[in-house]
């Protein structure tokens, strides 16, 4: 794993784009920090870093994009897939390279609250808490781009739908006043999503009598339910999809200036979560 | 030592391997030979376990690829078709990278990577950037990858295309010395690479295997018979007349006739010097000179075009035809 993650690192930085994704989050973090910090006099980094979060969305996805798209392309995969190295390790050699090359940014974010300490009054352990949950959603916003790379062979591909999937993330608070919140509607999505597991579990086991049933049970279910206690499905979609608000949790921290522990853990779970599906997206290439 | 069983790969409808099976041994150089598109570098991906087979199995040394990879990958150096290379790296950096991969210990590693860039005679380059190298470095660097840590079994994929003839020499003697203490095992369609370098050879037609063997019990697979070629100034009925009493005959093909001249093949399968010296004094003593007497071998590219004929085309079958007239 050592080597993966040292060849990595390397790599990014002496092919810019680890040196440029790093500049720019420095710059642009300097800005906001010069504009509401030193300009303004408002005593909390974390706000600036609320502006930074924007200009995530679109540096992520060239950070991640050529993470596992660029080996297949040059076919430099087969010499780690077939070296005596784990699975998992390879992933996680690449992930937490691209990680450290994120941290060197906000490690530099770190030097700003004591800055502001030094004009007057600081709130260090609010603008610290809060690097720390930016730090982490990043690492989910790479995660996610790092699975959407070894999706596809094409670097340009993996960068475009990292970046539309992170910003549909990122306007998912805003797009739920949109999605309706009648009981027929919160049925009609559960028999949609229920329809496409039933699918997914054909094509996997193409097994007709489980994929069958499965639909069959559920939506029988999901029927009864919503007959005995129409409540229950009121409001059911935007309440599920409001758990998905990654930066709900970083706002906890920066705006609300909760320690958020359980968001925290949250950030690890689909960090963990997708570092797991980047898994699985290999080895049902080895398998099938 | 690698053990293949029933391999089968589907790429959607089009079969690449049906149902491949097959053992190598120990300290040899095998050969995969066959067209485009047989099935090689498919066969090499699921042997070194960068792909998945749909059906059967691989064991290497007993371990299976896919439930046991570390211990069967360990004993594997691999190069694939297009050698695996960082070109933002130097030489240097690959092979360091490359060998802490396959865990060769930190105190060793120095050690192997010079050991290995004087065998391929990459040393002058080891410090420049591997995107600036030409071709046939290009692939000696895939190939010192490969070698290094010296596994017990290499496996190379086409490892001569696209170098000058100077450099296939060079890396075919190459993969001779390495084959005193390793398993070599290598793809290719070049029929006289294979010939030269590999003591066994597999020939895969359309994902099956079509025919194994050392090169020469190759050859006398394909007839097992020697064959005559002649060409006599006389007409059909002289010559078979002729023909009635020597033995030893197998088949008389009829290539060219006319009137006063005809070209024939005699196959035959004992002693053909002998043969020849019975027909030649046969006709001579009948008075009907013979212009033109040749013994002809079926070479192993005979064997290897008629193993790996794909569905006779009509052109084909034409000729077949004529042969037999």
């Amino acid at each position: 794993m050592t080597a993966i993650y040292k060849r990595e690192l390397r790599s990014y930085f002496t092919s810019m784009i680890g040196c440029i994704f790093a500049a720019f989050l420095i710059v642009i973090g300097g800005i906001y920090f010069m504009v509401y910090n030193l300009n303004s006099g408002y005593p909390f980094f974390s706000y600036s870093l609320s502006g930074v979060i924007f200009m995530l969305l679109f540096s992520v996805p060239v950070l991640s994009m050529k993470s596992f798209a660029e080996e297949r392309k040059n076919k430099t995969d087969q010499l780690l897939l077939t070296s005596p190295v784990p699975l998992f390790q390879i992933i996680l050699g690449k992930y937490l390279a691209m990680t450290t090359v994120f941290a060197v940014p906000c490690f530099i974010y770190c030097l700003f609250p004591i800055i502001i300490k030094f004009q007057g009054n600081a709130h260090l352990l609010v603008d610290y808490s809060s690097i720390l949950a930016f730090f982490l959603l990043g690492c989910v916003y790479i995660a996610i781009g790092m699975f959407l790379s070894s999706l596809t062979e094409s670097p340009v591909i993996a960068a475009v739908s990292t970046c539309g999937a992170l910003f549909l993330l990122y306007m998912l608070d805003n797009l739920l006043n949109y999605i309706p919140t009648s009981a027929i509607s919160g049925l009609i999505v559960i028999l949609v999503v229920l329809t496409i597991i039933s699918a997914i579990v054909f094509q996997m086991t193409k097994n007709p009598v489980i994929a069958g049933s499965m639909e069959g049970i559920g939506f029988i279910t999901a029927i009864t339910i919503y007959l005995m206690k129409k409540t229950l499905f009121e409001n059911l979609v935007p309440n599920i999809l409001e758990h998905f608000v990654l930066t709900d949790v970083f706002y906890n921290f920066a705006q609300n200036y909760i320690f958020d522990l359980g968001g925290l853990l949250f950030y690890l779970s689909i960090i963990v979560l997708f570092i797991f599906l980047t898994i699985q997206t290999f080895q049902k290439r080895r398998w099938s | 030592m690698i053990e293949v069983k029933n391999l089968v790969k589907k790429y959607g409808s089009r079969t690449a391997l049906d149902h491949l099976s097959f053992t190598l041994k120990e300290n040899q150089i095998y050969g995969f030979l066959g067209p485009n598109g047989a099935g090689k570098s498919t066969t090499m991906n699921i042997l070194t376990g960068y792909i998945g087979a749909d059906s059967g199995e691989v064991l290497i040394h007993g371990h299976n690829i896919l439930e046991e990879p570390e211990d069967a990958k360990k004993s594997i150096g691999y190069l694939p078709e297009i050698p695996p290379l960082y070109p933002e790296m130097t030489v240097w950096e690959y092979l360091s990278f490359a060998a802490e991969l396959k865990h060769i210990p930190k105190k060793q590693r120095t050690k192997e990577i010079q050991k290995v860039c004087s065998l391929l005679k990459i040393e002058d380059i080891s410090h420049r950037l591997i995107r600036n190298l030409s071709k046939g470095y290009k692939q000696r660097t895939g190939l010192a990858s490969a070698v290094l840590g010296f596994p017990e079994i290499i496996i190379l994929d086409e490892p001569t295309v696209g170098l000058d003839p100077k450099q296939i020499i060079e890396i075919r003697q190459f993969i001779r010395t390495l084959a005193k203490e390793h398993t070599v095992i290598l793809s290719s369609h070049i029929l006289a690479e294979v010939q030269e370098i590999c003591d066994y050879i597999l020939i895969i037609s359309n994902g099956a295997l079509a025919a194994s063997g050392t090169p020469g019990h190759l050859e006398e697979l394909a007839h097992g018979k020697e064959s005559i070629e002649l060409t006599i100034k006389a007409d059909r009925s002289k010559i078979l007349s002729v023909l009635k009493n020597i033995s030893n005959l197998h088949r008389i093909t009829w290539k060219h006739e006319s009137e006063d001249s005809c070209d024939i093949l005699i196959d035959t399968s004992t002693d053909v010097q002998r043969v020849c010296e019975n027909i030649s004094l046969a006709f001579a003593h009948q008075g009907i000179p013979i212009t033109h007497l040749s013994i002809s071998k079926t070479t192993l590219e005979d064997v290897f075009l008629e193993l790996t004929k794909t569905v006779p085309q009509p052109k084909k079958g034409v000729k077949k035809h004529d042969r037999n007239l």
